[in-house]
């Protein structure tokens, strides 16, 4: 027993040293996995107030590109509206519902919350953005976010004020799209080079696809609605011994000067994920 | 200033600087990434005892680590260049009793040449240790060897911007004070 105490007398510092080493570690892979780490509430909730100080700063030098995006936006809103349409024949006439139900509110599925970006990073392969509204302004994690452009990623972490959204710049994002042409279902990675372009993978060869081809959000993507820009097709790279094109996309967010988000709530998220994981469970 | 206060105050403004400044800047190439913050450790005084040593070390990189989100990540890095520094030190210091006679490593009171040896193996180290931990998840070989030669290089250039701007005058202190 005696030489157990010398031991760790003498090795003191080395095994100090491989104790903390460990508890790194072990804080990095339980944060990789499942994106909670000890204190990160409290640490989320003080770098939070560090990087909307800054944030007050850098907004005025990116003023001018959030208006433009937000300008485009608004275009692209406008032109949607019910007044540019004109039924092309006389029969079609457009009538007032006189349902006295308001069925809309019920089945509205999204529903948008904006948000200010006060903290976003492109520079290393794990790129974050923290965002000024938290679990007590309904924001909870596996919300997908956009940008008035395109969309930016998913909440991964919150505290009370703040939260922690892992970018589509981060090599461990993925997120189902498919082509607005055809339709066709593929998935978008980033392969942690550029941080202007993704990869598209696993759209298959007998689909058309042209340079300049918008690629949007999927149906069957549960965080985000439908239809949604994610990027433009930039480059079709040929790979001969594959069934599948790779294609390099152009963002169609640019993470440089993100500053307004929307975090979108799918409100039937719960119930679809449950029925998911118990018919999983049911199978094996 | 006393030794504690400066060195609380260098904690800051390293963090700051690194996360707000060094990170901002727009990638050059997925090679670079410039880090300068771990200069603070190389900086800390020599009389410090190991155990406190690694110990500030492991804080400083969580600090860090929580700007990033990256819990352990660059905390790994820092401790094992904490922990190892003693030993670099014992072997760089080429007169007898330099530690004693000043404060903390520098270019005055290690000399040009072992101070850069020191600064050196410390940095790619860091990068190293860094990049590995990286790459266990994703990247080649290639990528590996690129990003810590890459990464070193552009570290020991704004090592050497930061030891010229903000020469430290090392005071010579006798044992008879």
């Amino acid at each position: 027993m005696r030489n157990v105490f010398l031991f760790i007398r003498r090795y003191f510092n080395f095994l100090f040293f491989l104790v903390l080493q460990i508890v790194s570690l072990s804080f990095l892979f339980q944060y990789n996995k499942f994106h909670q780490a000890a204190f990160s509430n409290v640490a989320g909730e003080i770098t939070g107030r560090f990087n909307e100080k800054y944030n007050g700063v850098e907004y005025y030098f990116r003023l001018k590109g959030t208006n433009d995006a937000l300008v485009k936006e608004n275009e692209r809103l406008n032109q949607l509206l019910k007044e540019n349409y004109e039924a092309p024949g006389q029969l079609n006439k457009l009538m007032t519902d006189t349902l006295m139900i308001d069925s809309l509110k019920k089945i509205q599925k999204y529903i948008y919350r904006e948000a200010k970006v006060v903290g976003s990073s492109v520079s290393s392969q794990t790129n974050y953005l923290t965002i000024h509204r938290g679990s007590s302004q309904q924001i909870r994690p596996n919300m997908g976010v956009i940008s008035p452009l395109g969309i930016v990623g998913t909440v991964v972490s919150t505290s009370p004020n703040f939260a922690v959204v892992m970018s589509m710049l981060h090599r461990q994002y993925t997120v189902v799209v498919k082509l607005k042409n055809g339709g066709e279902r593929g998935k978008v990675e980033w392969d942690g080079t550029n941080p202007s372009f993704v990869t598209l993978k696993d759209i298959p060869k007998s689909a058309k696809m042209n340079k300049g081809d918008s690629i949007v959000t999927s149906e069957t993507s549960s965080l985000f609605p439908p239809g949604i820009l994610v990027g433009t097709v930039n480059e079709i790279v040929e790979d001969k011994s594959s069934n599948f094109y790779v294609v390099k996309l152009k963002t169609a967010t640019n993470f440089f000067n993100v500053q307004y988000v929307y975090v979108i709530d799918n409100t039937q998220f719960d119930e679809q994920k449950r029925l998911e994981d118990s018919t999983r469970k049911k199978i094996q | 200033m006393s030794e504690l206060l400066k060195n609380i105050f260098r904690f800051a403004l390293f963090i700051f600087v690194q996360v707000f400044v060094l990170f901002k800047v727009s990638p050059l190439h997925h090679f670079i990434v410039p880090y300068l913050y771990f200069l603070f450790i190389l900086w800390l005084p020599f009389n410090l005892p190991r155990f406190w040593l690694t110990f500030i070390g492991f804080i400083y990189g969580l600090t860090l680590d929580y700007f990033t989100n990256t819990p352990g990540l660059h905390a790994a890095a820092c401790t094992l260049i904490a922990y190892v520094r003693p030993f670099i030190i014992n072997l760089m210091i080429s007169q007898e009793g330099t530690d004693k006679n000043y404060a903390s490593p520098s270019i005055t009171s290690m000399g040009f040449a072992p101070y850069a040896t020191y600064a050196l193996v410390l940095t790619l180290l860091h990068h190293s240790f860094l990049v590995f931990l990286e790459w266990m998840s994703f990247g080649t070989f290639f990528f590996f060897i690129g990003k810590v030669i890459g990464t070193t290089a552009i570290s020991l250039l704004l090592i050497l911007l930061t030891e010229l701007l903000f020469f430290r005058k090392e005071q010579f202190r006798t044992n008879t004070v």
